[in-house]
């Protein structure tokens, strides 16, 4: 049984149908042109052999290419790309199945922060009454770590929502290089949640590497296909449209091996994209669109997500800013045109501004997770633990985001509304206006029992004072101490063996023995 | 045999089942007897009246109690098992009247003037009654003169407030100037509760005890029954 995920019913849309078809149609106009510059010879040629118009045009030193994507191709894309992926999972009951036509919405991690944030709680004495003496919390940043990573796997494996796992936080121990980097941010994850893994792809050459572990984990070539435990997110397009060299020529070797990747696009309204809506949307529609033309044409068939990551620019800094209101708005006008080309969604939400958890942090994210949410996106990415735009990820945060989306989730239950609930009621009622109390406690026990009701927010403490750093801090330590399952010591044994450049301290089997 | 009678009145007390109907909160309860019908058999078969309320209802309630204080159980459970308990005292009634067993004494409620909040006042009584008081609900919006008369004619132990808006709350302060103006206000206990009012406003008008809660009326109460003994 895969994961249920969330579906929504009547997912909220923001733009109407024909606003979608003017998106569409200025994104297929955009890719016709200007059309797309393209610093990657590979995805030059094979759009020149597929029909494409390409010319030479070389603005620097480097060698580029002007390509202008005929209607056609985007449109054959779009019916060769599958309309349901499959994200596979170590643990066959945490698959993920998503279908572009279904507003099924699953909560996933993510994305590589360098910035860990610890936190402490160490007391202060009141000035003016030393009897009175607080424990404050204290979050302190630094450089991730590969451990930091296990744990951050270990304790999203816990987290009851949390549907799949991207790697939170990028791995800066000295002895991690390019060379090496792939393999132990996979494994690190890998080892410590049985949850669907996507990561991004730092070196080519580790393509190999990270997908032959998989297949050590899953017992062979036809079992990866059936079960993709791992997927890769490339951001091929670099806004305002740009095929860049690396990820394309990263991009294009993934669809060849057929494993599930995202088209990602990251444009920023009012720096590398319009500023108002019609215009950020008109170009990361056709960003998102050349790539996957791309992929289809590479490997007609092969399962791609529809990948959005759109923001507004802060004007103080120009810098991201999720928080703003109109990031959200973007990401749902994305799900919208996700779901007219029947493509899963890869979405953004939960990210804030705010360096620090706090009243702005849970604002910001908590008013993106709701919207969002709300218009179904397939695979909403981001959410947890995210702050300062994506920069800063926080372990506790992540934990408090869960109980966000545990009430989301609740929220999104079907009402029960039919003949045997009115029928109890009229009984209930009539029941109730004969006693001399006129209340309908009694009827409230079971249904107390049954899960039927929501819960009080976790993190909630007995007294007036707000206790949910330190409330959440304990589920933490909780998750951290709940032992997770790891990948069983013969695969592991194999995988050490076979996998060039794995950290031996991330063997945890050794590490017992020691 | 009637000890299996007592073992399943405290049962069904625990698990809040006034009568065969009831679910309860295990499984398959529904159908076998509950706290009424357990109570009229243990009547049938001459347990003593102090028994039935000591080992069955008593002990019930406090497990109960226990339950609640633990977060097993929350305040709808509570209130089922003191309707359970309450219904019983309702039977067990007229045989205490003609027994010697001493009982908690009568408990007067009312919501008063020109209020007619009544949700809290029902919950205390519900409790109340469960804790083995006998309670008599006058009702809401209750004109003091008719307050004041109960209480010369009915002589409750103790009268029960509530009120729930600072405008109607005055009417607590009258009603306590009212008994001691009739030479009553010695013998009952006067106790208020409601969101308009607090222990400092008890002081204030003079009246016995402000209860946030019906748990703290149960507490309040059974220490007066304490200092009475
Ligand atoms: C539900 C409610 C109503 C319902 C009442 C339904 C009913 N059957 O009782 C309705 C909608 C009818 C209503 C009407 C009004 N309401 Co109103 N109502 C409330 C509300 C939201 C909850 C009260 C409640 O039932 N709480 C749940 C019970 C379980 O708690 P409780 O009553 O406090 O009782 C517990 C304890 O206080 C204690 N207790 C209570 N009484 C007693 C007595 C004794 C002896 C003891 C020992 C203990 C005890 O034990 C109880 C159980 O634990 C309160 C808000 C609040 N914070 O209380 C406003 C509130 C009391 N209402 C308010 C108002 C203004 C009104 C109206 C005047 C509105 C209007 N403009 O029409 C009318 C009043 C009409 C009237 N003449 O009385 C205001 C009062 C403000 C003020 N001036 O003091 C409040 C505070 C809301 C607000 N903040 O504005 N209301």
């Amino acid at each position: 049984m895969p994961r249920e995920g969330i579906l929504v019913r009547n997912p909220y849309e923001r733009i109407s149908k024909e606003q979608v078809l003017q998106i569409h149609q200025a994104a297929l106009e955009i890719l016709r042109d200007p059309g797309m510059m393209c610093f990657n010879k590979q995805a030059a040629d094979i759009f020149h052999s597929s029909g494409a118009e390409v010319t030479s045009v070389s603005p620097s030193d480097r060698s580029a290419w002007l390509v202008k994507i005929p209607e056609k191709l985007v449109i054959d894309a779009l019916d060769t790309a599958p309309k349901t992926v499959k994200l596979g999972a170590r643990n066959p009951d945490n698959i993920l199945i998503m279908s572009g036509e279904e507003p099924r919405v699953y909560f996933i991690s993510g994305s590589e922060t360098n910035i860990w944030l610890d936190v402490d709680f160490p007391s202060y004495i009141k000035k003016s009454d030393p009897s009175t003496e607080i424990r404050v919390p204290e979050f302190h940043a630094r450089r991730g770590t590969v451990a930091d990573l296990c744990m951050s796997a270990h304790v999203c494996e816990h987290l009851e929502t949390l549907d799949g796992y991207i790697r939170t936080v990028n791995i800066q121990d000295k002895d991690i290089t390019e060379d090496n980097k792939d393999v132990n941010k996979f494994f690190a994850s890998l080892n410590n949640t049985t949850k669907h893994v996507m990561s991004g792809l730092t070196s080519l050459k580790q393509l190999d590497n990270v997908i032959n572990m998989a297949k050590l984990i899953v017992g062979g070539d036809e079992e990866l296909r059936e079960n993709p435990i791992i997927s890769f997110i490339t951001c091929l397009v670099k806004s305002p449209l740009q095929f860049v060299d690396d990820t394309t020529d990263t991009f294009i070797e993934i669809c060849r091996r057929g494993l599930p990747i995202v088209v990602s696009s990251s444009p920023q309204a009012g720096t590398t994209a319009p500023m108002k809506e019609a215009g950020i949307m008109a170009q990361i529609n056709a960003e998102v669109l050349a790539g996957i033309t791309l992929g289809q044409l590479v490997n007609p068939g092969t399962p791609v997500l529809y990948g959005s990551v759109p923001v507004r620019a802060r004007l103080d800094t120009l810098g991201d800013s999720y928080g703003s209101v109109e990031t959200s708005q973007y990401n749902i006008d994305c799900v919208q045109m996700a779901r007219f080309y029947k493509l899963p969604n890869y979405s953004t939400a939960g990210v804030c501004d705010t360096k620090t958890p706090g009243i702005q942090s849970s604002i910001e994210r908590l008013f993106s997770q709701i919207l969002v949410t709300l218009s179904g996106p397939q695979y909403l990415h981001c959410a947890y633990g995210l702050l300062d735009c994506n920069s800063v990820f926080c372990l506790l945060q992540a934990v408090i985001d869960d109980a966000h989306f545990q009430m989301i989730k609740f929220f999104l239950k079907p009402p029960q509304i039919d003949e045997l609930n009115i029928a109890e009621t009229l009984k209930q009622t009539r029941e109730v206006v004969e006693t001399p109390q006129k209340l309908y406690i009694n009827y409230i026990r079971r249904i107390m029992r049954s899960g039927e009701l929501s819960v009080p927010y976790p993190f909630e403490g007995d007294g007036d004072r707000d206790t949910v750093f330190e409330m959440a801090y304990n589920r933490m330590q909780e998750f951290l101490a709940k032992p997770v399952e790891h990948i069983d010591e013969a695969i592991a044994k194999k995988i050490f063996q076979n996998i060039p450049g794995l950290l031996p301290r991330l063997n945890v089997y050794e590490e017992r023995r020691q | 045999m009637s000890e299996d009678i007592i073992a399943a009145l405290k049962e069904n007390v625990i698990q809040g089942r006034q009568n065969q109907d009831d679910e309860g909160i295990e499984e398959d309860m529904a159908g076998t007897p509950g706290v009424l019908e357990l109570t009229q058999a243990a009547l049938e078969k001459n347990i003593p009246l102090e028994d039935i309320i000591t080992q069955g209802l008593t002990a019930g309630m406090q497990v109960v109690g226990e339950k609640f204080s633990t977060k097993e159980y929350y305040i709808p459970d509570m209130l089922a098992s003191a309707q359970a308990v309450g219904a019983a005292m309702d039977v067990l009634k007229p045989h205490l009247e003609s027994s010697n067993v001493e009982t908690k004494g009568k408990f007067a409620i009312v919501t008063v003037k020109g209020d007619i909040h009544d949700i809290g006042k029902n919950i205390v009584s519900i409790l109340l009654k469960g804790a083995g008081y006998e309670v008599v609900d006058l009702g809401t919006d209750i004109p003091t003169e008719k307050i004041v008369e109960y209480v010369r004619e009915e002589k409750p132990g103790y009268l029960g407030l509530s009120a729930l808006l600072t405008t109607t709350m005055v009417a607590m302060g009258e009603i306590v100037e009212a008994l001691k103006k009739n030479g009553l206000r010695e013998q009952v206990k006067v106790l208020i509760g409601g969101a308009a009012v607090s222990n400092e406003y008890a002081e204030e008008i003079g009246a016995d005890a402000y209860c946030v809660d019906g748990f703290e009326a149960v507490r309040v109460l059974d220490g007066f029954q304490k200092s009475r003994a």
